[in-house]
């Protein structure tokens, strides 16, 4: 039982504490400004080429097999620098580990791991939000390829994507769960057409719609066999929603230790109530940072994730909304001043509970696979 | 890093989960049962896991804040009418003070509002003992005070008398019934870093009471959802009940990662450090803590807002615990206060 360093943890901390002293990209935090979308790809090749990103993952994709606790302290040391989290792509990683043949794990892996090749994911459409396996985008067997039609939403990087992780149903006969497949899709192809969602904080960067109408994928792009998708599916959402895979820690410690330092500097300016939501602001970012110990120790024993998931998934959105109010209160709403950042962190703190599974969904997930409630 | 508890630790919790599941109180009507009582207090005693925090012959505790949160936890969840906080910060402060074991048994006295320890500044304490309470005081004939000496503290010991406090009906409280008199073998004084030290330890087990009593509010009230029918389906199948659940389950296991951490800190890290850590598990586990206790009380309906159900006993506990060195306001206050910003505007 231990929370401190280890030898080995104490060095890696070492290292990676002075390349961030050098090697800060002075990005602006994703959730207020587009332009960190610009600079991320080289954030991310940057973390990568130091040795600092997919540190647990296989060595055959790129990553060096170290226990992912490792990560922990990558989390702690970047919002430390005060630089960028890193990239929250492990989902789609754990995803092709599980079910990718050896062929696509070779084709594809290392280039999402480096950050040399961007990646999309094209689950949710506008009729399949909380109800995935309702989706209705189709995938035609013409030749060696399937021929795509449908319509994704909520397609994060999908502007400036090389490859689109697709679901599309590939066979229409079969219960809904058992007629999807997925499919690795190149992005840069006519039949698809990329649009832009201006969400409530004014970014546009992040989240997109994709149109697929005629695009092409060859068939040995599908990842496991015709109508296996939907493991494949579940397996990149429960991933998507661990705080551990995810790396947010660093960027919810981020802004309250701006926060810490604004009312530190000007203590006067602050109310009770001011002070009280950053206190529990501190409080909450620090539980989600031990939270992630105790699960990515438990991993250490070879415990890989199950329905857990949602349960940090609604710790890490109460911590995301705690430091959107704290941010809120201390930063301000900006009335007559251009900088609004505050406002925006407040914003993006909102969609938290939507995106990868709304809360509603978790708790649905919390009550019958953990407390064993009946449907 | 690894945050796993050991094999011995696992075994820890094992036998204690099976002392609290033979002898702890499984319904209000047997809190009354003095048989049941005195056989889970003797098997208490006789498990030395009262004195997880007495001296070993270097002066170092027998045993870690995690083994000794790890044995708060269950018995919390079990409602354990026996005492076990009281007379583990009392083996603390004797060990901080090179003072050999309490002869009975023996209790911490608190300052009025139980949020801090009662620290006289000479032995006439007739003024500061007003107020004072001492906690988790069954059977207890004597409690601890700190009393100012030397630039620290010395230890002295006060006679305590039952009260017929009923805010926890598994520890009853008791008030000084004489004035203090210092040990008679202290080896050293305390010095302030030790009383921190000590605050930090009863933060830690504090928050791993409430872990615990969380864990048995949520498993009574689930059992209950399950069990219990209205318009022909069991309660428990509705999606208004079971989010209710589903968050009381969230609050707890969020409590127990920062409630780990603090048992952890209290011998790991520095006292300043270990506090910080303390307070910071206690304002989260205490706010959540209510929340769950009152979760249980609502998944009951009407039965869980009568003296029968075991909902409000989970609740009483937790208030107690909760106030034992401050709740989520006065420790949130110290989490500020360690990050350099003052809360008192």
């Amino acid at each position: 039982m231990n929370f401190g360093d280890s030898p080995d943890e104490a060095e890696l901390r070492a290292r990676l504490r002075a390349w961030l002293a050098d090697n800060d990209p002075g990005l602006p935090a994703s959730s207020t400004d587009d332009a960190y979308w610009r600079g991320q790809p080289a954030w991310h090749q940057a973390l990568y080429d130091a040795g600092f990103f997919g540190m647990s993952w296989p060595k055959a994709i790129g990553g060096q097999e170290l226990p992912s606790v490792f990560d922990v302290i990558l989390d702690e040391e970047l919002a430390a620098a005060g630089t960028p989290p890193r990239p929250s792509l492990g989902y789609l990683v754990q995803g092709i580990l599980e079910h990718g043949n050896e062929d696509i794990q070779q084709r594809f892996l290392p280039g999402i791991v480096s950050g040399r090749e961007r990646w999309c994911q094209g689950f949710s459409e506008p009729d399949a939000g909380s109800d995935l396996a309702a989706l209705r985008t189709r995938a035609d067997r013409d030749g060696d390829d399937y021929v795509l039609t449908g319509h994704k939403v909520w397609t994060s990087y999908s502007d400036d994507a090389d490859w689109c992780l697709v679901l599309a149903r590939t066979d229409h006969d079969v219960p809904k769960h058992k007629g999807i497949s997925a499919f690795v899709v190149p992005m840069g192809q006519p039949g698809i057409e990329q649009r832009p969602l201006k969400m409530i904080n004014g970014i546009t960067k992040e989240f997109g719609e994709v149109i697929f109408d005629g695009a092409r994928v060859p068939a040995a792009n599908m990842i496991g066999a015709p109508g296996e998708g939907w493991p494949l599916a579940m397996t990149v959402v429960s991933h998507e929603r661990e705080p551990g895979e995810l790396g947010y820690v660093s960027r919810y410690k981020k802004v309250v230790k701006e926060l810490a330092t604004h009312v530190r500097a000007n203590p006067e300016a602050y109310d009770a109530e001011q002070t009280r939501d950053l206190g529990w602001a501190i409080v909450e970012a620090e539980m989600l940072r031990l939270h992630v110990c105790r699960r990515l120790s438990d991993r250490l024993d070879g415990v890989s994730h199950g329905p857990e998931g949602s349960v940090d998934k609604l710790l890490m959105t109460q911590v995301e909304q705690a430091v959107g109010h704290a941010a809120l209160g201390i930063g301000g709403t900006g009335h007559g001043d251009a900088d609004d950042t505050a406002l925006k962190v407040y914003l993006y703190s909102r969609a938290q509970s939507v995106m990868g599974g709304t809360s509603q969904i978790q708790r649905n997930l919390v009550a019958r696979r953990i407390l064993g409630l009946p449907a | 890093m690894d945050v796993r508890l050991s094999p011995e630790q696992h075994a820890l919790r094992d036998s204690v989960a099976q002392v609290v599941d033979r002898l702890g109180p499984k319904a209000v009507r047997q809190l009354d049962d003095p048989e049941r009582a005195a056989k889970l207090d003797a098997a208490i005693a006789a498990s030395g896991w009262r004195d997880l925090r007495a001296a070993e012959d270097g002066g170092q505790p027998l045993a870690s804040g995690v083994e000794a949160a790890i044995v708060a936890e269950e018995l919390g969840r079990g409602l354990v009418d026996a005492p076990f906080l009281g007379p583990t910060l009392s083996a603390e402060l004797r060990r901080l003070a090179g003072a050999p074991l309490a002869t009975g048994a023996e209790t911490v006295l608190l300052a009025r509002g139980l949020s801090s320890p009662v620290v006289a500044a000479a032995l006439d304490g007739a003024v500061v003992l007003d107020g004072a309470v001492a906690i988790d005081a069954e059977g207890a004939g004597t409690a601890l005070v700190l009393l100012a000496a030397g630039g620290g503290h010395m230890l002295a010991e006060v006679a305590v008398r039952p009260v017929d406090e009923r805010t926890d009906l598994t520890r009853p409280t008791a008030v000084p019934s004489g004035t203090p008199a210092p040990l008679a073998d202290q080896a050293r004084v305390l010095t302030d870093h030790d009383v921190t030290s000590w605050t930090a330890l009863g933060l830690a087990l504090t928050c791993a009471d409430l872990v615990g009593v969380m864990r048995g509010a949520v498993q009574l009230a689930r059992d209950y959802a399950v069990d219990r029918r209205q318009y022909g389906a069991a309660i428990g199948s509705f999606q208004a009940v079971q989010h209710l659940l589903a968050d009381a389950f969230v609050a707890m296991e969020g409590s127990r990662s920062v409630a780990l951490h603090a048992a952890w800190a209290v011998d790991a890290l520095p006292p300043d450090e270990a506090l910080a850590a303390g307070a910071l598990a206690k304002a989260y586990c205490a706010r959540a803590a209510r929340t769950v206790c009152e979760t249980a009380v609502q998944v009951h309906g009407g039965i869980g807002n009568t003296w029968e159900c075991l909902a409000h006993v989970f609740l009483r506990r937790a208030l107690m615990s909760s106030d034992v060195l401050g709740g989520a306001g006065a420790n949130l206050a110290r989490v500020l206060d360690h990050h350099g910003i003052g809360s008192s505007r």
